[in-house]
């Protein structure tokens, strides 16, 4: 089954005409050469695959492509803005907030979300919103900081 | 040795063209007898192990065997390179882990890049510099002496005036130099990259998903596989139709000896292709399984290896006063990266070039070659970024699959293993026996150590303690274990059984403080002489704000204290917990670890390594088991095999103890290995309850807290 599916994609419009029953994260991945998004799982529970849908975090692996019909879509290639990083890709790059990179894009995205609907998290608040998001490298300390440093600063939202 | 896919010095110099090239061939022979005692039995190459190039353009380049999967050796190899060449960070490029390209390697594990490939890049770039400062002394016609390096211009000391750029001196010039001992290296006083902390030089990428790991390879016409694997270790492939999927539109089926794969443009229309495909397997019986195992490597263990015997142990017993003999057991971990094994390879010409999410690519081009039945000199294995290894990604069956396929299909072709296949093929850290018989005199001093390590291994049992009647008997290393010992294949995990050796050793020295009434750090200080144990031990007490009490106190809240040897590193660990007596949930509230690595690099590179360590650590202390019928893995899934989280991570505090003199150890494992003995001797200090088994869960602490 094929249908037109016109969504927002790091601001910018797409079409495509493809079956809706196709999940979003091999559409990035596959269709749109967006490989930011990352497979970890295919069960929604590791969140290395995590995109933005209307402001808040999704898995995408969990999310079928019709259902992205006219909404908006974030990426981690569309969080930074004229070549400038977003505050928390500074934070989490100058704190070190990573270490094999696989689970980043999910956690700074994860965190761009928590911190649209939360712009100044307790730590504890912190912890239970990244709460799912795994890393196998066990870098959550320095993760942690990043983002309570942009919390701390302006509530980590540029818009 | 003899590598024919090694890439010789010949054909790199006319690769790269022009310029300067610096060839290392150091000996190791310290550091090979340390590998031997690790029980390595892979050669390491004594011939050529780095290469330098300062192009005709001025820009250097370091080409190495290793690969970056998150322990931040490109940016730490890179300081080196620099420091000792007498440039800044960013004048620098690495390639790494390109068998076409890199000199060979024996794989980045071990903690070994620092130690081992180190000395090497930093011979390699040292004698550039004399090759460029002797090419500066001809063009400005004055002795070498007289000249200073500074950010790559090499100046004469005396008028700065007069000076000449490295990318000057190097046009034109076609020059190889093969360093055959070490070069002289720079002092730490004289640092100016080394030593410090830069960003890390994959920061950007990785925060911005430019990164680029296997699974992000894109090659025209490419084509998702998903091969078809079996339900159980040992199974049989029996019969197998893949009817209904080759008659899906879009879907090609490969049934050829014994692979089976479906394969699409689109990775979900070749999973629903696989779903389609009825196969039926044998299974053996499951004579073994997460509960009898350990009886079972007790039975399989063979014939004991002795890595340390002194004294007399009969004797020994008859003049202690009070002997303790305990058992200890561990379970299979699985490794677990985010990042499942994934390859893409294109074969064509009778050569395949494979991308590849490995720890080893000239390993994994060997396997490749063997297994296509190809010369090495035509596979090529180029490693992006790897999502985390921690010693899992070294086989590779998943790039001879993707190879295997590219070559009967025609096409490039990646194959990506979902997560419940990461878990099925890996490689898990052996379970582990570990008995232990000791014994003490009258004073407190340590007599006896008789110590008996089934399925592990050796690494992480050295008795560093003063202990004049001992015994270290190894049943079945990893990699060398009887057939049969493990239901399914166990490879090295992160500091390879050193996490279950010191769980065991650092518990039982535990044990004895407290059966003699004394302060757990007084009894370790007491009863060794080494310095550098000495000095992790009082660097952890002063971090941690040690009070001298003996265990345990049974307040709720505890306090214990490890310590151990790793990679040529000492590392001692306090750690304060809380118990739930209601439930026997352990939470771990802070991590203090002091470590004494020699000359650091990257201070802060260190210290992510060593906060990685505790924290995932904390996983195979507290939660982390796979659970098993004979071959079949019953955990598959991130639901039931729980990885640590936010909410688990305690406040870590981590102490560099300072050492310049001593060369640079190892990094990435040694912080791991004293996680379940420091956080199960905190458990006794807060309820009096001791742990004899790996993990720590909840349901288990409990029923021992029932039975107090």
């Amino acid at each position: 089954m094929t249908a037109t599916i016109r969504f927002r994609l790091n601001g910018k419009a797409v079409t495509l005409n493809t079956d809706p029953d196709r999940t979003l994260l091999w559409v990035l991945r596959t269709d749109l050469s967006l490989t930011g998004a990352k497979y970890g799982c295919g069960e929604g529970l590791c969140g290395a695959c995590t995109v933005v849908l209307d402001g808040r975090a999704v898995r995408s692996c969990q999310v079928r492509l019709g259902t992205v019909q006219d909404k908006e879509v974030t990426t981690i290639e569309g969080l930074a803005r004229n070549g400038k990083l977003h505050p928390l890709q500074e934070a989490f790059e100058e704190h070190g907030g990573f270490q094999c990179g696989y689970c980043t894009p999910g956690m700074i995205l994860s965190a761009y979300a928590m911190l649209l609907a939360n712009p100044h998290p307790t730590r504890a608040e912190v912890r239970s919103g990244m709460e799912l998001n795994l890393c196998r490298c066990a870098a959550h300390q320095r993760i942690l900081a990043a983002i309570e440093a942009v919390a701390g600063q302006k509530g980590g939202t540029d818009d | 040795m003899t590598d024919l896919s090694r890439i010789n010095r010949r054909q790199f110099v006319a690769l790269v063209g022009g310029g300067i090239v610096v060839v290392v061939s150091v000996s190791f022979a310290d550091l090979w007898d340390a590998l031997e005692q690790q029980g390595r039995q892979r050669g390491y190459p004594e011939d050529v192990n780095a290469y330098l190039h300062i192009a005709a353009d001025g820009k250097v380049t370091l080409y190495s065997g290793k690969i970056e999967m998150g322990q931040g050796i490109m940016t730490s190899l890179t300081q080196m390179a620099a420091e000792e060449l007498g440039v800044s960070l960013d004048a620098v490029r690495i390639v790494m882990g390109d068998t076409a390209l890199c000199p060979w390697d024996m794989g980045t594990f071990g903690s070994l890049t620092t130690r081992m490939f180190g000395p090497a890049v930093r011979a390699a770039a040292a004698r550039a510099r004399l090759i460029l400062t002797d090419l500066a002394a001809q063009r400005l016609g004055v002795a070498r002496d007289a000249l200073t390096v500074e950010n790559g211009v090499v100046y004469l000391a005396t008028d700065r005036s007069r000076h000449v750029s490295y990318g000057d001196l190097a046009r034109g010039q076609k020059i190889t130099h093969t360093v055959d001992r070490q070069a002289v290296l720079r002092s730490a006083r004289q640092f100016a990259v080394m030593g410090r902390s830069p960003r890390r030089l994959d920061g950007v990428d990785k925060v911005t998903g430019a990164a680029e790991y296997a699974g992000d390879v894109r090659l025209p016409g490419m084509l998702y596989a998903r091969v078809l694997h079996p339900p159980a270790h040992g199974a049989t492939l029996t019969r197998v139709d893949t009817a209904a999927a080759g008659a899906m539109p879009g879907v090609t089926v490969v049934n050829q000896d014994g692979l089976v794969a479906t394969l699409a443009a689109d990775p979900e229309l070749a999973e629903q292709a696989l779903q389609v495909v009825k196969a039926d397997f044998t299974l053996p019986p499951a004579n073994v399984d997460t509960e009898s195992i350990f009886d079972h490597l007790v039975r399989a263990g063979g014939t004991p290896n002795t890595a340390d015997a002194a004294g007399d142990l009969a004797a020994a017993r008859g003049q202690c006063a009070q002997t303790f003999e305990t058992t200890y057991y561990n379970g299979y971990v699985a490794h677990a990266p985010i990042e499942p094994h994934t390859a893409v390879a294109d074969a064509k010409d009778g050569k395949v070039t494979v991308w590849s999410s490995t720890q080893g690519p000239f390993s994994q081009q060997a396997t490749i070659a063997r297994e296509l039945g190809m010369a090495p000199e035509n596979v090529r294995v180029i490693t992006p970024y790897v999502g985390g290894g921690f010693g899992g990604k070294v086989p590779g069956l998943q790039a001879v699959e993707a190879a295997r396929l590219a070559r009967i299909t025609g096409k490039p072709v990646q194959v990506a293993w979902t997560r419940a296949e990461e878990f099925f093929y890996d490689t898990f850290r052996p379970a582990a026996v570990i008995k232990i018989a000791s014994g003490v005199d009258a004073a407190g001093k340590l007599m006896l150590w008789d110590y008996q390590v089934y399925g592990a291994g050796a690494r992480g049992s050295d008795v560093f303690y003063d202990v004049p009647n001992r015994s270290v008997r190894v049943y079945g290393e990893w990699g060398r274990a009887p057939d049969g010992m493990h239901p399914f294949a166990v490879g090295p995990w992160r500091a390879p059984a050193a996490n279950s050796n010191r769980f065991a050793a650092e518990q039982h020295v535990d044990i004895m403080a407290a059966a003699l009434r004394v302060d757990p750090l007084e009894f370790r200080l007491k009863n060794t002489k080494d310095p550098r144990m000495l000095g992790v031990l009082r660097a952890v007490a002063d971090a941690s704000r040690w009070t001298p009490a003996a265990a345990p106190r049974k307040t709720g809240k505890g306090r214990g204290l490890a310590c151990g040897i790793d990679a040529g590193t000492y590392v001692a660990h306090v750690a304060d917990v809380s118990v739930d007596r209601a439930t026997g949930q352990i939470t771990v509230e802070r991590v203090v670890c002091a470590q004494d690595m020699g000359l650091v690099v990257n201070p802060d590179g260190a210290r992510m390594q060593m906060e990685g360590c505790i924290a995932m650590g904390l996983g195979y202390a507290l939660r982390e088991e796979i659970h098993f019928e004979g071959g079949k893995i019953l955990d598959r899934s991130f639901a039931g095999y729980r990885l640590p989280r936010f909410s688990w991570i305690p406040t870590i505090e981590t102490v560099l103890v300072k050492n310049d003199d001593l060369a640079p150890q190892g990094g990435g494992e040694p912080a791991i290995i004293n996680m379940g003995a420091v956080v199960a001797n905190a458990l006794f200090d807060a309820t009096g309850v001791r742990m004899h088994r790996l993990p720590m869960t909840p349901e288990r602490v409990l029923a021992e807290i029932k039975r107090l």
